[in-house]
């Protein structure tokens, strides 16, 4: 790999742009696409390759090209600084997310409670509107808190959020849904919410409901059996 | 936080070779059959011995890392195929029974 390839690619991450490194096989020539100068059929493949995320060889024009997607990292948005979310955060940036924790009360929000993790002390409304979640967003409420969990949950159910979970008992989901429908969701786009959150392994502490939580939003990113869709 | 340095290896990699070190990288680009990690998964050797990342459960690393160094002395990319096919599978051993292609590569 050449520096000014490498440099490159260091520049797109700290853009936060996604690219593909096209090497040729086996001869190792490389370039960054998208790039006008390539081949449309070069670029067609490289975008193929970020909107699915996996990486692979191409045969193309004749050529073998390992197209390797270097899209910016995966995004989880914590609404409620609460233990839970102390516990979650180092687990989502362990595997791979950048993490925003949301949350208005300062004291719950602090960078000592929360060292090296994003923080927004904004309202959770204003809070997504800021953050735009994608198709490549995970949100989480834990608040318990309907002033503070049902805006969050609005915003997230009107975006591409690819996982949408809610703390809460069974019988304060119930009630959240029936306050989301009145916010004018239907039934199918409330499907949306995991709630309770997180896969069922009887989590008990707020670090084992941690681990429920990422593992069920690693499982809806990766279409497992063991996350479906409820209530459809 | 960003991307977690964990998966990184290619930052690793290239904070090494800022340090004065001589890098290689190795890249899956094709699986087939059982294979513990997916295409794109980097594995990152110096010439001091340093490594990070994988580019399989284990099975292959030490011979990866072996076809490293010679790409660290030569300068010469290689693209390496672990599978039934290849003269090193029963030495090399991928317990998996997967195939494996790996590109290696010279931090230049």
């Amino acid at each position: 790999m050449t520096p000014d390839i490498l440099a490159a690619l260091e520049q797109a991450k700290r853009d936060k742009r996604p690219v593909v490194l096209a090497t040729r096989l086996p001869s190792g020539e490389q370039r960054l696409l998208p790039d006008p100068a390539a081949p449309a059929e070069l670029n067609e493949a490289a975008a193929g390759v970020l909107a699915s995320d996996e990486n692979g060889t191409h045969k193309i024009g004749g050529e073998d090209w390992f197209l390797h997607a270097y899209n910016p990292p995966l995004r989880l948005v914590i609404v409620g600084a609460v233990h839970i979310a102390q516990a979650l955060a180092p687990f989502a940036a362990q595997c791979g997310f950048a993490v925003t924790v949301v949350d208005p009360r300062r004291s719950f929000a602090s960078d000592e409670r929360f060292p090296g993790v994003t923080i927004s002390t904004d309202w959770p409304d204003e809070a997504m509107e800021a953050l735009r979640p994608d198709s490549r967003t995970a949100v989480v409420t834990l608040t318990h808190d309907p002033k503070l969990d049902d805006p969050a949950l609005d915003r997230a159910l009107k975006s591409d959020a690819f996982y949408i979970g809610a703390l809460g008992s069974r019988r304060t989901h119930a009630a959240r849904l029936k306050r989301l429908t009145d916010l004018g969701h239907t039934e199918a786009a409330l499907a949306r919410i995991k709630g309770p959150v997180g896969l069922n392994i009887e989590a008990v502490t707020a670090t084992e409901i941690a681990v429920s939580a990422i593992a069920e939003i690693i499982a809806v990113r990766r279409g497992s059996p063991l996350a479906p869709q409820r209530g459809t | 936080m960003s991307m977690n340095e964990f998966e990184d290896v290619l930052s690793t990699a290239a904070a090494w070779r800022a340090a004065g070190e001589l890098v290689a990288i190795a890249t899956v680009t094709e699986t087939w059959g059982s294979s513990p990690r997916p295409a794109g998964s980097q594995l990152a050797v110096t010439k001091s011995g340093r490594m990070a990342g994988s580019v399989s459960g284990g099975c292959i690393e030490g011979a990866v890392a072996e076809a490293a160094m010679k790409t660290i002395e030569s300068g010469v990319p290689q693209l390496l195929d672990f599978g039934v096919t290849h003269e090193r599978a029963w030495e090399v051993g991928l317990a998996c029974g997967g195939k494996v292609k790996v590109f290696v590569e010279k931090l230049n």
